[in-house]
């Protein structure tokens, strides 16, 4: 069973302190970045991870890769647990997973040329000493991001290619190492609209040539619609529903999940939708609300919510919300 | 191509500032007040043809410039005079030449004076800046290493106070410390020993050093310090370090490959601007240790009133100030790609 599955995630829970430890500061206060969160992706699926800013969509991708160390739970990686690996491990697992981050003009250094930007991780974990070997594995995962022909782009710097581009070069310093799982923390949120569509469609397609699992973290629904396998939608710290595409956008059952679905605009002018907008501000991570943690803000909460925390329950085999309102 | 572009646009640049500032230089001194001729001897007795003679020896008889007899006060003169014989090109012609005229005080000519007194603020002010340089950029990087640490802390407070004591005081407490202590407690070698073998006078113009050296490093250690570590901690915010630690790079590498060269932007532009100003001569450190360098110089020749010196050296610190920053526009364009490339 567990073979089948290239991440899963059990309970997994990242907690900050809030204020440094010292005198005058309350010890006992953190911040509930990622809360109980449960996760099964398996080889060259797509999932979509879906929720507004300050969810813990980024923490929960930067705890996967290992750049924060988790507070409690376990993160299964092709089998192995590697939620608390010594830096060696770290290394290798590296080399299996990689991230795409959200923004291309800070994620890239300015000194460095293209080449030396994707050839770089190739140099840390040595491989491909070979320089024939390596200027070709270089090439094929900046022709593959979409940058052809490589020539054109290997003596460049990052100040002299477009915000598209860059994503790309990204993207390829990602793909060089050909990795198992792809972490996408919200690749096109910072680049033009017109820009959007083939990236995701240059991700699609990656999946597709080199049957890579994709983590896609995005805050808008409407971008991965076509692309994503399953959706998980998260509210602080929590996954409150998850499915797969089809289930989620047309049948949600979550309010959240329908709230956010309400406000994609939709092409059709005459056809309008009835939207739900949410009252109030995100609760406060640190102290989150008793009962179910989305009912200080929902539309069709009962007196119940106020008390008890509803786990995820199944709508169908592959279908699940937190919601005591569910009818079962 | 467009770096070598870049390249001689700099120079042309540099070259057109010097320019500039040999003209303004000239006139800098034409238009204070006071007769050049009188300032050397100031005794009230002096006749009349003296005075004249006195001009006429340093050339202060012949018009400034077309159309101006003196600027200071103005007084109208021909402007049909010969332009070669005129104050402002005899001046042009003989920087040409390499003359920067004859001290009024000592009669000697203003580059000998000054060449003696630049080796000495060099052989100073040099050791100091290359000792401040290493020892506030490695303290530096290991605070930001160590950032937010006891270490990190203790490092920004000894920073703040070594960058913000007075530097006088400093060297006045150095000073009262060292001579009980068998430092030399100024100048640049001990009297009668030219004669000694050169080992020995080495050695001496080393313990005469060492006190002003240190003074100096401590003051502007801080300054690199602090630089380095804020430039160093705001680097290593970048996502392209997080990009580099998810591609699996070690904090060393991190370090090496992708942040001290973002890092060392700023400290380039400051220690240009320090390289520059390390002709002129810490001032108060000279004085203080009764350095015979060149600040030491400009000190004594506002004293004297004795223009042609400070008009020399005026020259030479912004000469030096102009090619150290071109030398930092250069090594910029070498670390900094974007910066060739509009």
């Amino acid at each position: 069973m567990a073979q089948d599955y290239i991440l899963e995630v059990r309970y997994l829970k990242k907690y900050f302190q809030a204020g440094r430890p010292g005198w005058f500061s309350r010890g006992d206060l953190f911040v509930h970045a990622v809360d109980d969160v449960d996760l099964q992706l398996k080889r060259g699926e797509v999932i979509a991870l879906v929720g507004e800013s300050g969810c813990g969509k980024s923490t929960l991708s930067l705890t996967l890769m290992g750049l924060e160390e988790a507070t409690e739970g376990t993160i299964l990686f092709e089998g192995r647990d590697i939620t608390h690996a010594s830096p060696k491990e770290r290394k290798e697992i590296r080399q299996r997973i990689q991230m795409v981050f959200q923004d291309p003009y800070e994620s890239l250094n300015p000194t460095q040329t293209i080449e030396e930007i994707v050839s770089e991780p190739l140099h840390v974990h040595g491989l491909a000493t070979n320089p024939e070997e390596r200027n070709d594995r270089v090439r094929r995962a900046l022709e593959d991001s979409g940058l052809k022909p490589a020539e054109d782009y290997l003596h460049r710097f990052p100040h002299q290619l477009s915000g598209g581009q860059r994503q790309r070069v990204v993207i390829a310093s990602a793909l060089v190492l050909e990795p198992h799982l792809l972490l996408a923390d919200e690749p096109v949120s910072m680049l033009d609209v017109s820009i959007r569509a083939e990236i995701i469609n240059l991700l699609a397609d990656l999946r597709q040539k080199r049957n890579i699992s994709v983590i896609f973290i995005t805050h808008d629904l409407g971008t991965v619609g076509y692309f994503a396998d399953r959706v998980a939608v998260m509210y602080l710290g929590r996954i409150v529903e998850i499915g797969t595409m089809g289930e989620v956008l047309k049948d949600p059952q979550h309010p959240y999940t329908k709230a956010l679905l309400s406000v994609i605009p939709v092409p059709n002018p005459r056809l309008r939708r009835k939207r739900i907008i949410l009252q109030g501000e995100t609760p406060n991570p640190i102290d989150l609300p008793k009962g179910c943690r989305f009912h200080p803000r929902c539309p069709v909460a009962i007196e119940a919510c106020k008390l008890s925390d509803p786990p995820l329950q199944k709508v169908s085999d592959t279908h699940s919300a937190a919601c005591l309102l569910l009818v079962r | 191509m467009s770096r070598y572009r870049f390249l001689l646009k700099k120079i042309a640049w540099s070259v057109f500032t010097i320019f500039f500032v040999l003209i303004l230089n000239f006139f800098l001194f034409r238009v204070l007040p006071g007769d050049p001729a009188r300032a050397g001897v100031k005794d009230p007795r002096m006749k009349k043809e003296a005075v004249e003679a006195i001009r006429v020896r340093f050339g202060l008889d012949k018009p400034v410039i077309n159309c101006f007899q003196s600027l200071n006060p103005i007084e109208l003169g021909d402007c049909a005079v010969n332009p070669f014989d005129t104050q402002f090109f005899i001046y042009l012609r003989n920087l040409t030449r390499g003359e920067f005229g004859i001290s009024f005080h000592t009669n000697r000519p203003v580059s000998d004076v000054l060449l003696e007194r630049l080796w000495n603020t060099i052989l100073l002010i040099g050791a100091g800046q290359i000792l401040s340089i290493i020892v506030g950029i490695a303290f530096g990087v290991f605070a930001a290493w160590k950032a937010r640490t006891t270490i990190d802390y203790s490092a920004l407070i000894t920073g703040l106070v070594a960058w913000s004591l007075p530097t006088f005081w400093l060297g006045i407490i150095l000073l009262f410390w060292g001579s009980n202590n068998g430092f030399p407690i100024g100048g640049k070698a001990t009297p009668g020993t030219s004669s000694y073998p050169f080992l020995y006078q080495a050695g001496d113009v080393f313990k005469h050093m060492l006190l002003p050296t240190l003074t100096y490093t401590i003051v502007f250690m801080g300054e690199y310090m602090l630089v380095m570590r804020s430039s160093l901690l705001d680097v290593l915010a970048e996502d392209y370090i997080l990009t580099a630690k998810a591609k699996g790079l070690s904090t060393f590498q991190i370090l090496k490959d992708h942040a001290l060269k973002n890092a060392m932007l700023p400290i380039v532009t400051i220690i240009a601007i320090n390289l520059g100003f390390t002709v002129a001569g810490a001032i108060q450190i000279e004085a203080v240790f009764s350095w015979p360098g060149l600040g030491g110089a400009i000190f004594e020749a506002v004293n004297r009133r004795d223009y042609p010196v400070l008009q020399g050296a005026f020259l030479l610190i912004a000469v030096s100030v102009i090619i150290a920053n071109l030398i930092a526009d250069l090594t910029y364009s070498y670390l900094d790609p974007r910066v060739h490339s509009e």
